[in-house]
């Protein structure tokens, strides 16, 4: 049966410019565009990535959203009448990519940075040293010297970062070996992390290892003792921001020749994450994982636990860090997913804002917040954001849409189709070889260079030349157009009030 | 030298004797009136080391009361909580440019030993320090320490020495303040120098870094009353030192810590503790402007931000370590001296007493 659907976009090739060359027809993955005589588009199957729009040589494409209005209705959206068009025609899930599009509030937006006058001076970041390094992983609350004084004490192990940005968790599966190959060199050329998220490490990104997180999820896929031990760290996935309390399903169809290698799994299989761990129910079970990996990697790895923000974020951590773990993950309800239940991604789990401000008074509270280093992900869009979480009380942010897009992503939602028209979040041969790892992981560079000297700059006008005299400092922070519960979640003064 | 100051907020000053000799307050007040235009006479204050030696095992608590209520209420706090050998007022005179002076008290405490069984004898003192400024409406500590007291209040501080008639006091360490506020209003508590036990400090500039040292300090029950920025310094000295046990260098470290790219310059051994100090102690890494000198009863330590953008002056003559804002305000009261420099920015300059006290 013809979908009763109407097309989100609509097409439009300029047939005067248009010299049918056809690159448009070669470019667009979801066969949104055809060759009958002249270039013309099926509408109903754009997505918006505007591969084609940019790879015209004559600029002759144009996408609009589909000029059809509906009878108004503040209730009845179009988007939610879409949505019960699919579903009665369908009967399933309704599946959607990246991260929470709702117009919840972001909290980023109403919180205001200090800066200096007079009474102490800014510092110019061209002249001055102004350091970003950040030591991840557990921290002891003193330090001891014996009597030569010479330190006594041994610290877990810590990890490196040059800049207080590392690269979120995305599988193998979920986007490309030559986006991961992406990551892995910027990562390495920045002094920060990648991370493989839970589909495992295939052997051409190895030689990074040293800058790579590895992740143990619910489904272990391709989680040996040579896996944990080549890494910078280990993180076990709980949950994730876009998708709270569930689990994580790649299609058979995606599982090819080197998945299957890198998973463990056959060829063709549908690689199923269960929603739990099934050896995790309760937060002594998660104790002994933690511990029984950091036995595998002879402690000398950061053992990290991933969490989603949820409401009782605050005390899950507090378990978290007393089980055992050196880095707490905070993944906020607008964080990205390559595929999630819509109704699970738009309406479950709580903003990363809050969820960050709550588990740093908390853990500061218990006194334990040096037992563990906070990273928090979950929409960081700009380098305001990072300055604005490290000043809530993160240790370093995590950024997965916004190295996407750096990479060329469009943000059009469509990962789980695996049709990425921009090599990332695909696995067929023709699209992924569209992205060029040396390209990408230059342009990843290039952005984490760019908020390195944003985040110098604004530590500058703060008169601060260390990233740790930021941390934590909620002081610098003032919210706007907040009312006062929130801000005392935030734990920030309203715009206006002095000292 | 002819004695000028630059017009620009805060003068510190301080002088040890390194032989523990003790000097009259005549001294130290001579040379913080020379630097005058860099207060504006919303504050100055001094400490003093070896003042009591009558009484030098004793807590010596100077206490500031905004009436009679408070005065009362702490008294009789001071009878739960201490043995009081002696109570008095503090010796003041009338002064030009003094005015409303709060009720200045001191008294010689004693720690009942039965009060001691689950915790030191300083973290007592410590935790009652706290509960004065906190839970008593009206009442202050000004200092806490064995041997030592603080004097200060609104006013110049040449004005503030000759109220306390200084004079009358010798001490073989006396560090001395001149405010120019800018953050919170002139009160006679706000003046410097801040004191726990018989830690000390003043300090010239702004810690910009003041909100996550808070935060940090008040995980280790330290509760910051004070709304001002200088109180930090001498908690987190007090947490360093005292309860986390540090050497001084190690301590000074931690608070202006040398940049990255000159720690993995330095020797394997010298590198891995400047490295895990960084890690371990980041959130005490004082930034911004300063310039402080800490007073305690074995030392003086004089420490300038990581890139000194407040100035500070050492000099020695003798037993004699001097350190000010300006070197005027040392050659005003030493002239020959048989060395002076300009520490280097976050280096710490460290006098240390190596004699009994006379």
């Amino acid at each position: 049966m013809e979908s009763q659907l109407p097309a989100e976009f609509a097409v439009n090739v300029d047939h005067e410019k248009c010299r049918r060359c056809k690159r448009c027809v070669i470019n667009c993955s979801f066969g949104a565009i055809e060759f009958k005589d002249k270039v013309t588009p099926n509408s109903r199957l754009c997505v918006a990535c505007h591969r084609c729009a940019t790879f015209c040589p004559e600029n002759a494409i144009t996408i609009t959203e589909n000029p059809l209005d509906y009878k108004y209705g503040y209730n009845w959206t179009p988007e939610i009448r879409k949505n019960i068009l699919k579903q009665a025609e369908s009967g399933g899930i309704i599946l959607t990519g990246m991260g929470n599009p709702k117009p919840y509030p972001i909290y980023w937006d109403h919180m205001l940075i200090d800066a200096c006058q007079v009474t102490n001076p800014s510092i110019d970041p061209l002249r001055e040293p102004m350091e970003l390094r950040t030591y991840l992983g557990a921290k002891p609350d003193s330090l001891e010297f014996d009597e030569n004084i010479s330190l006594a004490t041994e610290l877990a192990p810590q990890v490196k970062l040059d800049i207080p940005i590392v690269f979120a968790a995305m599988s193998y599966g979920a986007i490309s070996l030559n986006a991961h190959k992406a990551l892995a060199m910027a990562a390495t050329r920045m002094g920060t992390l990648m991370n493989t998220g839970e589909g495992g490490m295939h052997e051409d990104i190895a030689p990074y290892a040293d800058r790579i997180i590895v992740q143990v999820a619910s489904g272990r896929f391709g989680v040996t003792s040579k896996y944990l031990n080549r890494s910078a760290a280990v993180e076990i996935k709980i949950g994730q921001g876009a998708k709270p309390g569930i689990g994580g399903h790649l299609p058979g169809e995606k599982v090819g020749e080197d998945i299957s290698k890198t998973r463990m799994i056959p060829v063709g299989t549908d690689a199923l994450s269960p929603a739990p761990h099934h050896d995790i129910y309760s937060i002594e079970d998660l104790s002994q994982l933690i511990y029984a990996i950091k036995e595998a990697t002879d402690y000398k790895k950061p053992v990290s636990v991933k969490i989603a923000a949820v409401h009782n974020v605050a005390a899950i951590a507090s378990g978290i860090v007393r089980a055992g773990a050196d880095i707490v993950m905070l993944d906020g309800f607008r964080g990205g997913t390559g595929a999630a239940p819509m109704v699970i991604r738009d309406h479950v789990g709580i903003p990363i804002e809050l969820a960050l401000a709550a588990v740093d008074d908390r853990l500061r509270q218990e006194g334990i917040r040096n037992r563990a280093s906070i990273l928090v992900g979950g929409s960081i869009r700009q380098s305001a954001d990072v300055v604005k979480a490290i000043a809530l009380g993160a240790d370093a942010c995590v950024i997965g849409t916004a190295s996407l897009i750096a990479m060329g992503c469009r943000v059009c939602q469509k990962c789980y189709t695996g049709n990425c028209a921009w090599g990332i979040a695909t696995q067929k041969p023709e699209l992924v070889r569209r992205l060029n790892p040396e390209v990408a992981a230059d342009r990843l560079c290039n952005l984490l260079i760019a908020w390195g000297h944003e985040i110098q700059e604004v530590l500058g006008s703060l008169g601060i030349n260390a990233i740790e005299s930021l941390r934590g400092s909620r002081e610098r922070l003032r919210g706007v157009g907040l009312p006062q519960e929130t801000l005392d979640i935030l734990g920030i003064k309203h715009a206006g009030i002095g000292q | 030298m002819k004695c000028d100051g630059i017009p620009s907020g805060c003068a510190i000053s301080g002088m040890m004797s390194e032989q523990g000799r003790r000097i009259d307050g005549r001294i130290i007040i001579k040379s913080i009136a020379c630097m005058h235009d860099r207060s504006n006479g919303l504050g100055g204050g001094f400490a003093a080391y070896g003042i009591y030696p009558k009484r030098k095992d004793m807590y010596a608590f100077h206490m500031m009361y905004d009436n009679m209520e408070a005065k009362e209420a702490t008294e009789e706090f001071f009878k739960d909580y201490f043995n009081v050998d002696k109570d008095e007022p503090v010796p003041t005179q009338r002064q030009n440019g003094i005015s409303n002076p709060p009720i200045l008290w001191r008294y010689f405490l004693e720690v009942p030993e039965n009060k001691l069984e689950f915790l030191s004898e300083r973290d007592y003192v410590t935790n009652t320090v706290m509960k004065i400024n906190s839970e008593i409406e009206g009442a202050f500590v000004a200092s806490s320490g064995k041997n030592m007291g603080a004097f200060k209040g609104v006013g110049y501080p040449e004005d503030i020495g000759k109220f306390y008639k200084l004079e009358d006091y010798s001490a073989y360490i006396w560090t001395a303040h001149g405010r120019f506020p800018t953050n919170t209003p002139g009160w006679w508590g706000g003046a410097h120098p801040f004191t726990l036990l018989d830690w000390s400090v003043v300090h010239n500039g702004e810690i910009s870094s003041y909100g996550i040292n808070k935060r940090y300090l008040e995980m280790f029950g330290y509760k910051l009353e004070l709304r001002t920025d200088t109180e930090v310094i001498a908690y987190l000295i007090d947490l360093l030192v005292r309860r986390h046990k540090l050497p001084i260098d190690k301590a000074v470290m931690s608070l202006a810590s040398p940049f990255w790219k000159d720690i993995d310059r330095m020797e394997p051994e010298q590198k891995k503790t400047a490295t895990m100090l960084r890690q371990v102690y980041g959130s005490t890494l004082l930034n911004g402007p300063f310039s402080i000198i800490v007073g305690h009863s074995n030392g003086m330590i004089g420490l300038n931000d990581r890139i000194k953008l407040r100035p500070m002056t050492a000099a020695r003559k003798d037993d004699m370590l001097y350190m000010a804002s300006e070197e005027s305000a040392i050659r005003e009261i030493a002239p020959d001296l048989d060395e002076v420099w300009s520490p280097r920015a976050g280096t710490a300059v460290i006098g240390t007493l190596k004699a009994e006290v006379e």
